[in-house]
């Protein structure tokens, strides 16, 4: 599964421009799935089948990552740049930035009235992409930028870019693979644009039309040094949500998902985040609203080129979904 | 000229009726059907002629509302207090004029002369409830006429400042009657699609107009007029000026409520190259508009954002050229008609 990890983290896919990843997936899925289709926003939807009996389930993981948008390409050709989607600016600099068509570029910040002490805001940072002047510039405005990081596999433990959320991606797409039959409608919803609001998941979810959701997403760590108290680590399975700061889970879905975990043998740990939300929050809210819980990858880092996850948790979260998806649902 | 009789009307989020009006009166003998819906969005059709290979169905929105103030208190004393209604820098409204009310009763925000602010207070920016209205009228005259919930709008007059050039023009609410007059313009062709004229209510207040509106109307696709951000000044850094005046109208490629479908940014970009009609993209990730609701509505509407530059909105005064606003027409009703023959993707 670390090559399907490794070429998921690695595409280029800023919210909004989801195609390379959305492209990686459908080649993964087509021939699984009974149904490929992409909606209007760019939502990848890949159906399948139930024998029979079962519900509408909706699995959902996000395509996009974060990354920059390019708002000014100055004179000299230096660009400036907003964010798109939760970037720390404590992050950025001497970081590396890559455009769509494979430019690079390294990010710097303004010197005058900043020390090398002073946590600069994004708008005192600029990208370089060593061009001389705004004509010859290869990057216009409106170009986007995610990134520039490789894959490592350090063993037990992942590092790389985006695995917020590329590793809910390649969990769905494993559980394609190892699923079998099924009594239920799986739909499997890769989403664009999560990090700047759910908006994907929110038109998934209303065409969709489930009666059970699970979003697929990382969460943070409480595992390190001087970190915020949170009871979730790597290593120790998946995480499933009882709340974040958009929803709560549903009890009924939370509690079959920690009866499934522990009837089949497989480690679980329970999440309380204080930040943040994902998918599953647009998904329950959606028409008459629909009984939805969360998987969770604890995962270090989150928003930062750095992302690191353990691939034990990985691997059982995909053990856990199957388990779920495997049998008759009563909640 | 609508565009003055729009701006001279008063229609602040939640209050846009004497807008509509003049909207209803102007699309007389251009609209197949009308209908005004339970939030008060005016929701014109304009029946398609068939053929085509493009999309059946398409909105194109501008949001009748603007910022303005409401009065939540009056003293005893005849001041009038008051909140603001949608994003208004609260440095903007000293010593501005006002109309209150469908009255229109005339007052003016009061300042305290520079010959008794203290040293400290010179730095300082006012709160909005640290202010008041003057009507100049005896306090029960206010109190009579005047009640916590009136509207209170700027009192700005339209006036053209240059005849030739950029043919510049000032006034109240360019964003967004600007998109309105546009749109009352479009709605004056016929294409292949149904086209639905959303003039819509209450966006400075978070777009809730065009939310139930794109549900109703559920178009294949979707485009926002606005009148937008235009901050071309001279600055001491290199950095941008949002969008400039005089240089086109202002496409989105993203904003903090939307990213646009490219593939409708495309064909825009298309049309202005074939015809010759200058456009500029606006700088990505600033402010918000209708299609971020319209976008994300049902299964979701692949949308797109045009705009006129504005110098100085979200005060009571602001600046745009009518170039600029010409050239939007002729784009906007140009890329309408190219739509008529599908989207590439």
């Amino acid at each position: 599964m670390k090559e399907l990890i490794k070429a998921l983290v690695e595409a280029f896919g800023p919210s909004g421009s989801e195609d390379r990843v959305r492209e990686l997936i459908a080649e993964q899925v087509r021939g699984l799935a009974t149904k490929v289709e992409v909606d209007a926003l760019g939502n990848l939807i890949a159906t399948v089948q139930g024998k029979g009996g079962g519900r509408r389930i909706m699995l959902a993981a996000h395509m996009d990552e974060i990354g920059v948008v390019i708002s000014h390409v100055d004179e000299k050709g230096f660009l400036r740049f907003q964010p798109l989607g939760g970037v720390q600016a404590r992050t950025l600099v001497g970081g590396r930035v890559r455009f769509a068509n494979g430019v690079r570029g390294a990010i710097g910040a303004e010197q005058k009235g900043l020390s090398p002490s002073d946590m600069p805001r994004i708008d005192e940072l600029f990208i370089d992409v060593g061009a001389s002047s705004r004509e010859t510039c290869p990057v216009q405005v409106g170009d986007v930028g995610c990134f520039d990081r490789e894959f490592v596999d350090l063993g037990d433990r992942l590092m790389a870019k985006a695995f917020d959320d590329r590793i809910g991606c390649a969990i769905l797409v494993q559980v394609l693979r190892e699923l079998g039959e099924t009594p239920h409608d799986v739909y499997l919803a890769f989403t664009v644009q999560e990090e700047l609001g759910l908006r994907g998941a929110q038109t998934a979810a209303f065409g969709l039309d489930a009666d059970l959701g699970i979003a697929v997403d990382v969460t943070l760590t409480g595992d390190t040094p001087e970190a915020h108290t949170m009871a979730v680590a790597l290593g120790k399975g998946p995480a499933i949500k009882v709340k974040d700061r958009g929803m709560l889970s549903h009890r009924g879905v939370r509690q079959w998902m920690v009866d499934t975990a522990r009837a089949a043998g497989v480690p679980y740990q329970l999440e309380v985040l204080e930040a943040g939300t994902t998918d599953g929050m647009a998904m329950q809210t959606t028409k008459a609203g629909l009984p939805v819980g969360v998987l969770s990858i604890a995962t270090r880092n989150v928003h930062t080129p750095s992302e690191m996850v353990d691939y034990q948790d990985v691997l059982n979260s995909v053990r856990l979904l199957v388990e779920l998806l495997r049998r008759p649902v009563e909640l | 000229m609508l565009i003055q009789e729009l701006v001279e009307a008063d229609g602040v989020s939640g209050h846009e009726g004497a807008v509509r009006e003049v909207l209803i009166k102007a699309i007389e003998g251009c609209a197949d059907e009308y209908r005004v819906d339970a939030l008060g969005n005016l929701i014109v059709v304009k029946r398609g002629h068939g053929g085509g290979t493009g999309p059946k169905s398409v909105m194109v929105s501008a949001h009748m509302d603007e910022v303005g103030l409401m009065v939540t208190y009056v003293e005893r004393d005849g001041t009038i207090r008051f909140s603001p209604v949608g994003g208004i820098d609260s440095r903007v409204v000293l010593a501005k004029r006002v109309r209150i009310g469908d009255e229109r009763i005339p007052g003016v925000i009061g300042v305290k002369p520079i010959h008794l602010l203290e040293q400290a207070e010179r730095g300082r920016v006012l709160r909005f409830d640290q202010m008041g209205i003057d009507t100049g009228m005896a306090p029960d005259e206010v109190a009579r006429r005047v009640t916590p919930g009136t509207y209170v709008a700027f009192d700005t007059a339209f006036q053209a400042l240059d005849e030739g050039g950029l043919r510049t023009v000032k006034g109240k609410a360019f964003d967004d009657r600007a998109g309105c007059a546009v749109l009352v313009e479009l709605l004056k062709d016929r294409y292949a699609f149904d086209l639905y004229a959303a003039f819509t209510v209450q966006e400075e207040v978070g777009l809730r107009g065009a939310r139930v509106a794109a549900y109703a109307v559920a178009p294949e696709v979707a485009f926002a007029l606005e009148g937008t951000v235009c901050d071309d000044s001279p600055k001491e850094k290199d950095v941008s000026p949002t969008t400039r005046l005089g240089a086109g109208p202002a496409l989105t490629i993203m904003d903090r409520s939307v990213v646009c479908d490219r593939r409708l940014v495309r064909l825009i970009v298309k049309e202005a190259e074939a015809a010759g009609i200058p456009y500029q993209f606006k700088q990505p990730g600033i402010g918000g508009t209708d299609a971020g609701a319209i976008h994300i509505q049902k299964e979701g509407i692949p949308s797109a954002v045009m705009a006129v530059p504005c110098r100085y909105i979200h005060s009571p005064v602001s600046v745009m050229s009518l170039n600029d606003f010409d050239h939007a027409v002729r784009l906007m009703r140009g890329a309408l008609h190219r739509l008529e023959g599908g989207l590439e993707a």
